[in-house]
């Protein structure tokens, strides 16, 4: 279905996403933003409940979360903007209007640079990326005595700090939607501004979505697509919704300016409010805060604090002879790509450095990651000591096989390569003297093998030599094996 | 002993510094002068005898241990916009007519830290909407002057308390004249700090960039003891001003000879009652006679005339969301009685809210209005600014500003009610400062048809010491100051 819209039309695709920010206080008040799994209303105060006379102040750290997330989407720092009201009425807004910001926001004008796999590269504008506070929850009862549907509001999450990250209408499939999303969540994390979760709701998107017939520059009616609470979500509701309008388009129909809901155990959007019934949300600056004005020195303080961002960091690994897949993979996440940076650093700076600290983390070290869970920030084997245990292979004092079960003890233990090899005795034979006489018990136990060979059958060699590590539990250095096992059948 | 409620502030302190008296002795006076006269003034929405005494035992505990400071032990009405931890703080309005605040606004703070003690919760008009205080929800206050007329308003049962003898000090607060018109009406000093001198934390807000507290006495000497206490900086209100309070009490005995003092032209229109202006020109005689100031009569502020249509606009559009909070869902009145949610939020603000408080909600929402909103609001704000840099041009010239505070004296209960416009000129005087932030004081200057007149000084930013000063030298002169009504029962 997809293909057969490619053929007639553009999508064009526009993402708003919500994000709440890591401060420890909320946006507002000095009320803790750590309620999640709280009792209900017990992260509060008479400010963020919206009681008679209470008023706002602004939470600076929150200014500074946002500015550095503006700087890390290449957006440019107001350096005078101001907060708004905006009014509607709803029970789980606590004033009855939600501080904003309308027509300053902290950030405007950035860009993020994507590429969906096997396609060329894009650059996705960023309109802004203004700061509002969260609302409260709604939870729906039904009494179970009664049947009546009822509500209960838990006003923990009302207050905390929410950024609004709005693109430009620069996405086309909703494959590009998604990776946008994955590439924005990534920088989110990097700098540490929030979780980014979107199943825990800290990370919201919402979609705007048209068509256009190929080639014409006028935008279609826009649809706003909500309530897609994956990035599968947002990429079904997507594709759902193009082929729809596609659909109602070809039969001679228009697509009238809409809010759609996105349900996702049918996959349909379905309408949930016209244009018509849109709110009036009468914004105006808000009096009860004075205008920002955020210094230039300010902005470079807090553009000081970025960290090296993913794009910046593969490049960079990329210049160190590492593949495409490799770079993409190691700068996955922060925790991960510093990971890196610190084995490479205690390997030593040369390129088989980078290398080999590069078959290690993506291999071992990513491994234990899957299996527990958890970035690399989290494995027992700090970089050092990864970096003694592949030393120690390198320099041959054990062998690449002892290696693995090496640092599956040392995750374990939290203990040292060395102290591992030398309570278990791993350390590698490669002395002739010690492997002479297992290498002839093979040979004597394996004369279908030794046969083989000598019959021209190279391949017996390597069973040879299997049986030799066998009997030595990895520890023999296959080429100094190998050897023996030659000499010895040659004789 | 027995008529302690005849004292000010400050000689009450002298009587409790010597153990003249102790101030559970006044208290009890003022408390029995309340259950005296209340029935025929209605100054009060709650009196709060039990708090009241307490307040006053801890007082004579300070004045035992030598650690009392002037407003110790001194009975004060605060205006039920307050904010008042356990104490019910009703704005004058059914809709929070039960609420019983879990917190305590600023003021109350450092009235409690001062050691005052609090008579009761003083009448206003419905969340300080009206200038007579007959938009109240529990019913009007009346003049202690003549009980048939209305005390002004929106402060006008903290006036009234005050010039009756209720209260020996009150706190008011003044959005567009609400401490200055009625302290004109009920024969007291009331002064409207800068924006931003007092902190608005708790204090239930009406229109947010107007919205100041201040002080009401039977002298300027009580009205700068109550400054002191009260202004200076508070983190929880983003606009009050962080450099360091001075220390009013100190300007006060330092005379004004010299002062250069503006009289606005524009100012002497019609509806400016005869009495009113002869007491405002004798007013300027003594000024410039007796008190040694230049008087200037030609100073011309055209643009204020446009003040009471600028107020108009701002205040209601900034009420409009201030008091969309009140939906009946989270506390104060709620009317269930409906068939859903939004129908119960509806009956809740149409049976909560009082005639005037809905007219400027619907003034607030239409100015708000997308297509309304540049031609009203965005305008508004522009001939604010107008005003404001007129001002500043005439305090280049002038120390001070003086004016009338209201044009007329008290007027009959009912007289004005069913007129909104003719009810809104009432504050035509006091409003241009109001608009611009500027501090000003209304000071008794005698009499017109046995009724008190008042005399407005209007000061820049910042100098409510030098208009206490001019005020001080000015209440010295005329001779007017520290009366109180008798209110027929008294003898
Ligand atoms: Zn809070």
């Amino acid at each position: 279905m997809t293909s057969t819209v490619a053929i007639d039309f553009e999508t064009v695709i526009g993402l708003e996403v919500h994000v709440q920010l890591m401060t420890k206080s909320k946006m507002f008040c000095g009320c803790s933003t750590e309620y999640s799994g709280a009792e209900p209303n017990t992260h509060v105060c008479p400010v963020c409940m919206g009681m008679p006379g209470v008023l706002p102040v602004i939470n600076e750290r929150a200014i500074e979360y946002i500015s550095m997330t503006g700087l890390a989407l290449n957006c440019e720092i107001a350096g005078f903007s101001k907060f708004d009201r905006k009014n509607y009425p709803y029970p789980d807004l606590m004033k009855g209007y939600q501080i904003s910001q309308y027509d300053l926001p902290i950030c405007q004008n950035g860009w993020l640079d994507i590429q969906v796999p096997g396609e060329e590269p894009r650059r996705i504008g960023i309109t802004r990326v203004h700061m509002e506070e969260d609302t409260a929850r709604l939870l729906h009862r039904v009494d179970a005595s009664t049947g009546e549907g009822y509500s209960l509001i838990d006003v923990n999450r009302s207050g905390t700090p929410l950024m609004e990250i709005v693109s430009e209408p620069d996405m086309r499939t909703p494959a590009e939607a998604r990776e946008y999303l994955v590439r924005l969540r990534q920088i989110l994390r990097y700098i540490g501004v929030s979780d980014a979760n979107m199943e825990e709701g800290n990370f919201r998107c919402d979609a705007n979505v048209s068509l256009r017939p190929f080639g014409a520059d006028a935008f279609g009616t826009k649809v706003e697509v909500k309530n897609m609470n994956s990035f599968r979500a947002v990429h079904d509701a997507l594709v759902f919704e193009q082929a729809r309008q596609a659909e109602v388009l070809r039969s001679g129909g228009t697509i009238p300016q809409e809010t759609r809901g996105w349900v996702d155990e049918r996959s349909v959007t379905v309408s949930q409010r016209s244009k018509e019934e849109a709110h009036d949300y009468r914004y105006f600056p808000e009096p009860d805060l004075p205008p920002l004005r955020l210094s230039r020195d300010w902005v470079a303080r807090v553009g000081a604090k970025l960290p090296e961002l993913p794009a910046k960091r593969k490049e960079r690994l990329l210049a160190l002879g590492l593949s495409e897949d490799e770079a993409v993979t190691l700068t996955e996440s922060r925790e991960r790509a510093e990971y890196y940076d610190a084995t490479h650093a205690a390997l030593g700076d040369t390129p088989r450095a980078a290398k080999l600290a590069a078959n290690w983390v993506l291999s071992e070290a990513l491994r234990w990651s899957n299996v527990n869970a958890k970035d690399l920030d989290a494995l027992p084997i700090g970089p050092g000591q990864l970096a003694e245990l592949i030393l120690m292979v390198e320099g041959k004092a054990i062998t690449s096989q002892v290696a693995k079960d090496v640092f599956e003890a040392m995750a374990a233990s939290g203990k040292g390569a060395q102290e591992i090899v030398d309570e278990q005795g791993l350390g590698a034979i490669s002395g002739a003297d010690e492997l002479t006489g297992i290498v002839r018990r093979v040979i004597a136990s394996n004369e279908k093998a030794v046969a083989d060979y000598r019959a021209g059958k190279e391949a017996s060699l390597k069973f040879l030599l299997g049986q030799v590590m066998r009997e030595t539990k990895g520890r023999a250095t296959p080429q100094v094996a190998q050897e023996l096992i030659a000499t010895e059948l040659a004789e | 002993m027995s008529d302690l409620w005849r004292l000010t502030g400050h000689e009450a302190h002298e009587g409790l510094r010597r153990r003249e008296f102790t101030a559970v002795e006044l208290t009890e006076s003022v408390l029995t002068r309340v259950l005296e006269v209340e029935p025929q003034v209605h100054a009060y929405i709650t009196v709060t005898a039990d708090v009241a005494l307490e307040q006053a035992r801890e007082a004579d505990a300070k004045y035992a241990s030598g650690t009392a400071t002037p407003l110790a032990g001194i009975p004060v009405a605060v205006k039920d916009l307050i904010v008042t931890k356990g104490v019910r703080t009703t704005a004058g309005s059914r809709i929070l007519e039960n609420f019983v605040p879990p917190y305590d606004s600023h003021v109350y703070e450092q009235l409690r830290r001062a050691g005052a003690v609090m008579v009761g919760k003083a009448n206003m008009d419905e969340f300080a909407m009206g200038s007579s205080t007959e938009h109240s929800a529990f019913g009007p206050t009346s003049n202690p002057w003549d009980i048939s007329l209305v005390p002004g308003g929106s402060s006008g049962g903290s006036a009234a308390a005050v010039a009756a003898g209720e209260a020996l000090v009150a706190l008011g607060s003044d959005t567009g004249g609400s401490i200055r018109q009625p302290a004109a009406f009920c024969g007291v000093v009331g002064l409207d700090p800068t924006y931003g001198r007092v902190s608005r934390f708790g204090i239930v807000a009406f229109g947010s960039s107007l919205d100041q507290v201040g002080p009401i006495g039977r002298d300027v000497e009580d009205v700068a003891v109550m400054l002191d206490c009260i202004a200076g900086h508070d983190p929880r209100d983003a606009t009050s001003n962080p450099e360091p309070k001075p220390d009013f009490r100190n300007y006060l005995a330092r005379g004004i000879e010299g002062m250069r003092i503006g009289v606005p032209k524009e100012y002497f229109v019609e509806g400016m009652e005869p009495g009113v202006r002869a007491r405002i020109d004798e007013s300027l005689r003594i000024l410039e006679q007796d008190l040694g100031c230049t008087v200037d009569r030609e100073l011309s502020l055209p643009s204020t005339e446009h003040a009471l249509a600028v107020y108009y606009i701002i205040a209601p559009s900034e009420a409009s969301a201030n008091l969309a909070r009140y939906d009946g869902v989270k506390y104060g009145f709620s009317d269930r009685t409906g068939n859903s949610m939004w129908q119960n939020m509806e009956d809740t603000r149409q049976g909560g809210f009082g005639v005037e408080v809905k007219r400027r909600i619907m003034l607030g929402t239409y100015a708000l209005s997308a297509g309304y909103y540049d031609a009203y609001y965005v305008k508004a704000q522009k001939v604010r600014t107008l005003i404001n840099r007129e001002f500043q041009a005439a305090f280049e010239r002038y120390d001070l500003i003086v004016t009338p505070t209201a044009p007329t004296v008290a007027f009959p209960i009912g007289a004005k009610l069913d007129d909104p416009y003719a009810m809104y000129l009432n504050d035509i005087y006091t409003i241009p400062a109001s608009v611009a932030g500027l501090p000003a004081i209304s000071v008794p200057c005698g009499e017109s048809e046995g009724l008190p007149v008042g005399v407005q000084f209007i000061g820049n930013f910042w100098q409510e010491g030098k208009l206490l000063q001019a005020a001080y030298a000015f209440e010295t002169a005329v001779g007017w100051a520290n009366r109180v009504a008798e209110v027929g029962g008294s003898g």
